[in-house]
C-alpha cells in the first residue's frame, strides 16, 4: 500500500493541490481568494506535465554542432522529454495573462460596488434591481 | 483546386496561417492609434483580409475528404504544430469570419454609443486579438495549441465583456465570473491533454486519432476524454456548465453579445466534435457512452429547464442568453446521437442558431442604440417606431421558434428525422416542447413590440436605425429565411462537415 | 523621500546592474537559460524598484505609460512580422531557415530566434511595466498618512 503511494508520489501531490485550488474557488465568497485558489489549481497541472517528463537518469537532449554533423543517437544514453517544459512554459504565461486581467477586473469591482465579497456584491446587485422597480 | 483559387497561388498556399496571422498582426497598430474610426477601419480590413482566407479554404475543401495542411515553421507534422482544414472546420471558419466582418459593421455606431472615445481602438485590437485566436482554435491541428488559442480568444474576450461596466457595472462581475469558469474550463482541457500525452507520447490530433484507435480500454486515456468533455462544455456553455453565460451576453456591449453569441461558444462547439468523432473513435465504446448516457440527458434537460428559465426573465438580452443555452442542447442532442445524421443536424443547428441569434441580438443592439432598451416592457410600440429592425427581430423569433421557411425550421426538422432514425421519441418529445417553450417567451417580446400601443412620450424620441446597422441586420434576417426555403447549400456544407469529423476518426 | 537615503544610493548602483543583467540574460538566451521572457520581467523590475524607491511619478516621467503601451503593441508586432518576413523569403511562416543562406549552421534559425526574441522583450518588459502602472496607478481610498 504505502509503495503505491510512494511510486507516484507527485499524482498525490498534485491531486491534493488540484482539490485545493479547486474547493478555493467553489468555497470562498472573496473574489482575490477565488484567483489565488484558480492559480493553485493552475499550478497543480503544471506540476503534472513537469513530472510526467522526468525520465529517471535522463540527461538533456543538448547536442554540440560538431556532433550534429555526424548525427547518431547513442542507444545507451537516456533523454529526458523537454516538450513538456516548454508547453508549461506557455501556459505558465497563460495563467499570469488570466490572473492579471482577473485581479484589474477585482480592482474595478472595487471600484464599481466598495466589496470584493460575494454576498455584498449580490446584495448591492439586489438593492439596485429592488430601486429600479422590479 | 483550381476551381476554388480566389487569391493568387503565393497567398493560397499560405491561407492556413494568413487566416490567424492577419488579425493578430493588425491588432497591433490598431493597440497603438488613438482614434477609433481608425481602429474599426483596421478591425474590419482585418476581418475581411480572414474571410477571404477562409473563402479560399472552404473551396478547397468542398471535394470529398480534401485536407489542407500547413506545417508552422516548416516543421512537419507531428512534430511540429500543423494547421488542418478539412470539411468540418473550413465551415466554422467560414461562419466565425463571416460573423466577424458582418459584427464589425454592425460595431461603428454601437461601439461609438457604448465605448468611450479613448477606449475604442483598444476596444478593436482586443477584438482582433480575439477573432485570431477562434481562428486558431478552429484552424490547429495540435491539441495543445489549440488550448493556447482558446486562451487567446478568452483573455481579450473578459476585457471586453467588462467594457460593458459604463452603462451597467454589473459588467464587471460577470466577466469575472466569466474568467474564473473559463480559466477552469481551460485548465480542465489541459489536464485532459496531459492524460493523452501521457498515454499516447503525442500532441497532433491527427497522430492522436490515429494511435487511440487500439487503445480502448485504457484508463487513463478514458480519463482525458472526461477532463476534455468537462472542460470544453465549460467554454461551450453546456446545460449545467452554462452559470457565466447570460451574465456576460446580457451586460457586455452589444457588439461583443453579437460576436460572442455567434462564434465563441459555435468554436468551443466544434473542438467537442472534433475531439469526440476524430481524435477519439465514436466505434470506442466509451465516448459512445459518455455520448449516449451523459450528454444527450444533460442536453435533453438543458433544453427544457434554459427555455423555462428563459420565460421568467425581465431583460430581453438575458432571456436571449437564456435561449442560447437551450439552443446548445439541440446541438449538443445531435452529438449525443452519435451517428452521421445527428452529427450533420447538429452542424446545421449551430449554423442556423450563429444566423438567428445574430439577427436577434444584432437588433436589440438597435434598440438600445435608439431608446436604451434592455427590459421587455420597455419594447412597447418599438415595430410601429422602427419597423424594419422590428421586423427583422420577428423573422429572428420566428426562425428561433422553428416556424417553416424559416432556418430554425430547417435544422429541428433533421433533427427530429436524424432522432426518429435512432427510434429516439423521447428526444423529438423534447425538441417539440422546447419549441413551445420558445412560442411562449418569444411571444412575450412580439407582443410588447407590435400589439402594446407607443407609451407617451417616446414618438418624439425617434431615431432613424443608422445605416450601418441595418446593412448587416437586413442581410441576416433576409439569411434566415433564404436558407430556410432553399436550404441545401447548408444543409450539403452540414453533411460535408459530418462526413469529414467521422471519417476523419475511422478512415484514416 | 529624505529619510530614504541608503535606499536610493543602493538602487541607483543596483538599476544600471539589473539593466545589464536583463540584456544579459537576453542574449545570452540562445545558448543557455533565459530569453526574452525572463529578461523582460528582469529588465520590468529595474524600472519598479525605481518606482517604489523614487516614488511613482518619478518612475512615469523616466518610463512614460504611453511608452508602455506603443512597446507592448510594437513588440507584439515585431514578432509577427518575423512570421511575415519568412513568408516573403519564400519558407512557410516561421521558418526561420529561409532568412540566411548558410543552412549547415543553422544562422538562418538564429536571426531567426534573435528578432523573435526582441519582439517578446519589449512585450514582457512593456506589459509587467504597464500592469505595475495600471495597479499602482489606482488612487488608495486610504490616505498613507492616515495608516
Amino acid at each position: 500500500m504505502i509503495e503505491i503511494v510512494a511510486e507516484r508520489f507527485n499524482y498525490a501531490v498534485i491531486i491534493i493541490l488540484m482539490m485545493v485550488g479547486l474547493y478555493a474557488v467553489i468555497a470562498t465568497g472573496n473574489l482575490i481568494k477565488r484567483l489565488v485558489g484558480l492559480s493553485i489549481f493552475q499550478t497543480s497541472v503544471f506540476l503534472l506535465y513537469i513530472s510526467i517528463a522526468k525520465v529517471f537518469g535522463g540527461v538533456p537532449p543538448i547536442f554540440d554542432y560538431k556532433e550534429l554533423v555526424g548525427y547518431k543517437i547513442d542507444p545507451e544514453v537516456v533523454y529526458s522529454n523537454p516538450l513538456p517544459h516548454v508547453l508549461i512554459l506557455t501556459a505558465i504565461v497563460v495563467g499570469v495573462a488570466t490572473l492579471a486581467v482577473g485581479l484589474a477586473l477585482v480592482v474595478r469591482i472595487r471600484e464599481a460596488y466598495g466589496a470584493i465579497e460575494d454576498h455584498a456584491i449580490a446584495e448591492a446587485d439586489y438593492a439596485f434591481e429592488l430601486e429600479k422597480g422590479f | 483546386m483550381t476551381v476554388g483559387q480566389w487569391l493568387p497561388t503565393a497567398l493560397a498556399a499560405h491561407a492556413p496561417v494568413l487566416l490567424v496571422a492577419v488579425p493578430l498582426i493588425l491588432s497591433t497598430p490598431a493597440a497603438i492609434l488613438r482614434t477609433g474610426r481608425a481602429g474599426w477601419a483596421i478591425a474590419l480590413s482585418g476581418a475581411l483580409l480572414a474571410l477571404l482566407c477562409a473563402v479560399e479554404l472552404f473551396l478547397a475543401t468542398r471535394a470529398d475528404g480534401a485536407v489542407i495542411s500547413y506545417a508552422l515553421g516548416g516543421w512537419p507534422p507531428p512534430f511540429g504544430i500543423e494547421f488542418r482544414v478539412d470539411g468540418l472546420n473550413a465551415a466554422l471558419l467560414l461562419l466565425l469570419t463571416g460573423a466577424a466582418v458582418l459584427a464589425l459593421i454592425f460595431a461603428r455606431p454601437s461601439v461609438e454609443n457604448e465605448i468611450n472615445a479613448d477606449k475604442r481602438s483598444l476596444f478593436y485590437s482586443a477584438f482582433l486579438v480575439s477573432l485570431s485566436g477562434l481562428a486558431g482554435v478552429a484552424i490547429t491541428g495540435d491539441a495543445f495549441n489549440l488550448f493556447v488559442f482558446l486562451e487567446i480568444s478568452s483573455i481579450p474576450t473578459y476585457a471586453l465583456i467588462a467594457m460593458g461596466a459604463n452603462r451597467d457595472r454589473r459588467a464587471l462581475t460577470s466577466a469575472f465570473n466569466y474568467l474564473v469558469m473559463g480559466a477552469i474550463g481551460a485548465t480542465f482541457f489541459v489536464i485532459g491533454v496531459g492524460f493523452l500525452y501521457m498515454a499516447t507520447g503525442t500532441l497532433n490530433m491527427a497522430d492522436l486519432a490515429r494511435l487511440l484507435v487500439d487503445m480502448d480500454g485504457d484508463r487513463v486515456v478514458r480519463m482525458g476524454f472526461a477532463f476534455i468533455l468537462v472542460g470544453l462544455g465549460l467554454k461551450a456553455a453546456l446545460f449545467p456548465l452554462h452559470l457565466w453565460l447570460p451574465g456576460a451576453y446580457a451586460y457586455a456591449p452589444s457588439f461583443v453579445t453579437v460576436f460572442l453569441a455567434t462564434t465563441a461558444t459555435k468554436v468551443a462547439f466544434y473542438v467537442i466534435i472534433r475531439f469526440s468523432f476524430d481524435v477519439f473513435a465514436i466505434d470506442s465504446g466509451f465516448v459512445v457512452n459518455a455520448l449516449t448516457y451523459v450528454v444527450t440527458p444533460l442536453a435533453i434537460a438543458g433544453m427544457i429547464v434554459a427555455s423555462a428559465q428563459a420565460l421568467f426573465q425581465t431583460d430581453v438580452r438575458r432571456l436571449l442568453a437564456y435561449s442560447s443555452v437551450a439552443q446548445a442542447g439541440y446541438m449538443m442532442l445531435g452529438l449525443g446521437m452519435g451517428s452521421q445524421a445527428g452529427v450533420s443536424a447538429g452542424v446545421l443547428h449551430l449554423i442556423n442558431h450563429a444566423l438567428m441569434k445574430g439577427v436577434l441580438f444584432m437588433a436589440l443592439g438597435a434598440f438600445a442604440i435608439s431608446y436604451g432598451v434592455r427590459r421587455i416592457e420597455n419594447c412597447k410600440g418599438l415595430g410601429m417606431m422602427m419597423p424594419m429592425t422590428a421586423s427583422a427581430f420577428t423573422l429572428g423569433a420566428l426562425s428561433l421558434i422553428g416556424v417553416p421557411f424559416t432556418v430554425g425550421f430547417i435544422s429541428k426538422f433533421y433533427l427530429i428525422q436524424a432522432a426518429l432514425a435512432q427510434g429516439w421519441i423521447f428526444a423529438v418529445a423534447a425538441i417539440l416542447i422546447s419549441s413551445v417553450l420558445a412560442v411562449f417567451y418569444c411571444y412575450r417580446i412580439l407582443v410588447n413590440l407590435w400589439v402594446t400601443p407607443i407609451p407617451e412620450g417616446r414618438r418624439d424620441l425617434a431615431q432613424p436605425t443608422p445605416y450601418l446597422i441595418l446593412v448587416p441586420l437586413v442581410g441576416l434576417a433576409l439569411a434566415n429565411l433564404v436558407f430556410g426555403v432553399h436550404a441545401a447549400p447548408l444543409v450539403d456544407i452540414a453533411e460535408t462537415a459530418a462526413a469529414a469529423a467521422i471519417n476523419a476518426g475511422t478512415g484514416s | 523621500m529624505t529619510p530614504h537615503v541608503v535606499l536610493r544610493v543602493v538602487s541607483k548602483l543596483l538599476i544600471p546592474l539589473i539593466i545589464v543583467y536583463g540584456f544579459y540574460i537576453h542574449f545570452h538566451g540562445e545558448y543557455s537559460p533565459g530569453g526574452g521572457f525572463q529578461a523582460g520581467v528582469v529588465l520590468a523590475s529595474s524600472i519598479i524598484l525605481y518606482a517604489l524607491i523614487h516614488g511613482l511619478d518619478a518612475a512615469r516621467k523616466a518610463f512614460p505609460p504611453y511608452a508602455a503601451r506603443v512597446g507592448m503593441a510594437l513588440g507584439a508586432f515585431i514578432f509577427a512580422a518575423v512570421g511575415f518576413v519568412t513568408l516573403i523569403f519564400g519558407g512557410d511562416f516561421f521558418e526561420y531557415t529561409v532568412l540566411h543562406p548558410d543552412v549547415s549552421h543553422g544562422a538562418g534559425q538564429h536571426i531567426g530566434i534573435i528578432a523573435v526574441e526582441i519582439g517578446v522583450l519589449m512585450t514582457v518588459t512593456c506589459v509587467m511595466i504597464a500592469i505595475f502602472y495600471a495597479f499602482s496607478g489606482r488612487s488608495p481610498e486610504i490616505p498613507d498618512g492616515d495608516w
